[in-house]
């Protein structure tokens, strides 16, 4: 009988230690989220002038993918620092839309004031850019767009014109061809970004244009290396298997593909740099990231077109103007770089605009801020 | 309290812990997370985003409660989406019979699984591995690249909304918006409904539960052991198929990368849910609070701005071990009652 009584004590007490373990671990992840004060507060509309009131924002990002996306992540967390007024809630997609659709999701339970995005394909933002409309958040779309039938759904975009750059990048090409006076066919591979990703369909229609219509251009072969190294490696290897000497440029979509292309064109017993009548390969890659500027100092890549991942102080701003109630550009590109350090051309010209392109120096890399 | 326990079935047990823990993990949410956690549309839009993985969960519990494993739902995911995508946007298909296409897919890799698995006596676990890679290499094959679907009536049904009578929210414009549920979850809560009655009160069901738990006393008793395995993984796949779609629906797109690592947030979600992994054991209803418990630590951890990946990551393996250890801890105390 003793021991009967004493077992139900026992298991009591047993199950009281497991609930309050069990609140502990909610408290635990519960009060990581208070530590940003003023969610409970937020029913009341915030007066705008009111610097006391941490602006809500939900960032919804693509990935961590490349040296870019990093860069470019780094300078949103700072632009939306506690220290400035605002509160961030950050969500990394791994790569996967469904998850930018759950967090968006999240973001509007949440209650935040304004939703960033950068969405990872164009298409299916329709229905959760509509709830995030009904539930009266303006959502700031950047770097790649989003294809939906009423544009009202978002309040703004700013981004690269990925166009441009690439257009940058083939005048560039033809610059230099014609200041050396190369004259006979040139064999062109296009190692293409992820598939339907904006910057791919921008850069990868300014060579097909430039292709299109040059004399003696000619497009070998156009396959995506998905913005990674080592599929851009793997693409590359592939293809000098089968083009071989016949390579005279690889037009890359970004740097981190082109570090892999560069070691498999090196391990393939081939030479990168600019000159292509002497055999060796001519790289041309799109970022300017830290990397990819020193392989471009190095002459491993001809020209590096820079695509600017410092979109905070530029989303800060949008955001404060919204704020204030002003109106804003519903598009608003931001501004690039050419950086370059085979020194014949000091700038190309697109469209009757004059692009000036940077020498390169080891010092512009150093003064950097990626 | 004792008497309580002891006289409790172990699947029983089980539920009610993860009953108990998912409440206060709410609860926690509501209190420390601030007002997101109070809107009804926050809950449901963890259905709406899970109702796909809650079949899976489904499917996987019966075949983990019948002994064995299934690791191939996650691909067959991927396949079937990815199919029906391109049928749907490629060929001009119609939504019935994108359909018929995902169910018949469910079925094909049933009865191949299931012969394999209880005919031919393999592991479950490389039989479905196998399947896994086969189905997301066929999913490469089918199309590589991943896009939205824009067949009219699909994309009709599925931004197609249920409202929830009597539960809604004032938006930020103070605006009354009411709160919905999407098709699929209608879906996963029928399937849930359907295979808790099977698995409770039909002769079939026990006998998934019979197998699982002694396969020598389920031969004595006259059950057809090869023939329940096989159903058990028959329904498992078909129950994927629909699952498949059911994910398909809510996110409108074909894609490689669907349904990435699925198979093992369903075999966490039933772990979770009170299926133990040695058979035998196992609720459906702890499935379905399983699979929230598991969104729901994703919703606190994202939105208490932890959104790096690893952290979802570490907070899932800490979960499962929370779980794991109070489950062992109650069953090894159970048995020592009963031992009385």
């Amino acid at each position: 009988m003793i021991v009967k009584n004493h077992k139900p004590k026992k298991i009591i007490e047993l199950i009281m230690l497991l609930l309050i373990s069990g609140v502990v671990l909610c408290g635990c992840t519960g009060s990581a989220g208070n530590n940003k004060e003023g969610t409970d507060a937020k029913n009341i509309k915030r007066e705008k002038s009111s610097a006391s009131q941490p602006v809500t924002i939900g960032l919804s990002q693509i990935g961590s993918e490349s040296d870019w996306r990093m860069a470019s992540t780094e300078s949103v967390k700072a632009a939306f620092s506690s220290g400035a007024g605002y509160n961030l809630i950050f969500d990394d997609a791994q790569q996967k839309q469904e998850n930018q659709l759950k967090a968006i999701r999240e973001f509007i339970d949440q209650g935040v004031d304004y939703i960033i995005l950068d969405p990872i394909v164009e298409t299916g933002w329709d229905s959760v850019l509509s709830e995030a409309k009904e539930a009266g958040i303006p959502v700031i779309v950047y770097d790649r767009r989003v294809d939906v039938a009423d544009d009202s759904l978002y309040a703004c975009w700013i981004g690269s014109d990925f166009y441009l750059e690439g257009k940058r990048t083939c005048m560039w090409l033809s610059d230099f061809f014609s200041d050396r006076g190369i004259d006979h066919n040139i064999n062109i591979i296009n190692i293409q970004g992820t598939m339907g990703a904006t910057a791919q369909i921008g850069r990868s229609k300014a060579i097909e244009d430039a292709v299109y219509h040059s004399r003696n251009w000619r497009l070998l072969a156009q396959e995506s290396g998905e913005y990674t190294t080592a599929k851009g490696k793997e693409v590359m290897k592939k293809l000098l298997a089968k083009y071989g000497e016949n390579i005279d440029v690889v037009y890359v979509e970004n740097d981190n593909m082109a570090y892999g292309v560069i070691d498999a064109i090196r391990e393939s017993g081939y030479v990168t740099g600019a000159d292509i009548d002497k055999g060796e390969i001519l790289v041309v890659s799109f970022d300017a990231t830290h990397n990819g500027l020193q392989l471009t100092l190095d002459g491993a890549i001809a020209v590096d077109t820079e695509c600017n991942p410092l979109y905070g102080p530029r989303l800060a701003e949008m955001v404060e103007m919204m704020e204030a109630g002003e109106d804003i550009e519903k598009e608003t590109y931001i501004e690039e770089d050419q950086f370059s350090a085979v020194g014949y051309i000091a700038s190309v010209n697109v469209e009757d605009t004059e692009y000036p392109v940077t020498y390169l120096t080891s010092k512009i890399i150093d003064e950097r801020a990626y | 309290m004792s008497k309580k326990i002891r006289n409790m079935t172990d699947s029983n047990l089980l539920l009610a812990i993860t009953v108990i823990v998912f409440v206060l993990m709410y609860v926690g949410a509501i209190i420390f997370q601030g007002k997101g956690f109070t809107k009804p549309q926050t809950f449901f839009n963890i259905l709406n985003a899970n109702a796909g993985l809650i079949i899976l969960a489904c499917a996987e519990s019966l075949v983990m409660i019948t002994g064995g494993i299934d690791i191939s739902v996650g691909g067959m995911t991927a396949l079937v989406s990815m199919s029906c995508a391109v049928y749907l946007d490629y060929h001009n298909g119609n939504v019935p019979v994108s359909m018929l296409i995902a169910l018949l897919i469910g079925l094909a890799y049933g009865l191949v699984q299931g012969y394999l698995v209880a005919y031919l006596d393999i592991q479950p676990f490389i039989v479905s591995l196998a399947g896994m890679f086969f189905a997301r290499g066929m999913t490469t094959i089918v199309n590589s690249d991943p896009f939205n679907v824009a067949n009219e009536s699909f994309v009709a049904l599925k931004l197609a909304r249920i409202n929830v009578p009597g539960m809604g929210s004032v938006n930020k414009k103070g605006v009354y918006v009411n709160a919905y549920v999407e098709i699929g979850v209608i879906v996963a809560l029928l399937v849930v409904i359907l295979m808790f009655m099977m698995l409770r009160w039909t002769k079939l069901g026990r006998s998934f539960y019979a197998v699982g738990g002694n396969r020598q006393s389920a031969l004595m008793l006259g059950i057809n052991v090869k023939r329940t395995k096989f159903l058990s993984h028959l329904i498992c796949s078909v129950l994927a198929g629909i699952g498949g779609y059911v994910y398909f629906l809510h996110v409108g797109s074909g894609a490689v990368t669907n349904g990435q690592g699925a198979e093992m947030n369903a075999i966490a979600s039933s772990i979770i849910g009170g299926t133990m992994l040695t058979g035998g054991v196992g609720n459906i209803i702890g499935t379905l609070i399983g699979v929230l418990s598991l969104a729901t630590i994703q919703n606190i951890v994202a939105t208490a701005g932890l959104g790096e990946a690893w952290w979802t990551g570490i907070t899932i393996a800490g979960m499962l071990c929370v779980f794991l250890v109070i489950q062992s801890v109650l069953m090894a105390r159970k048995k020592k009652l009963m031992k009385k």
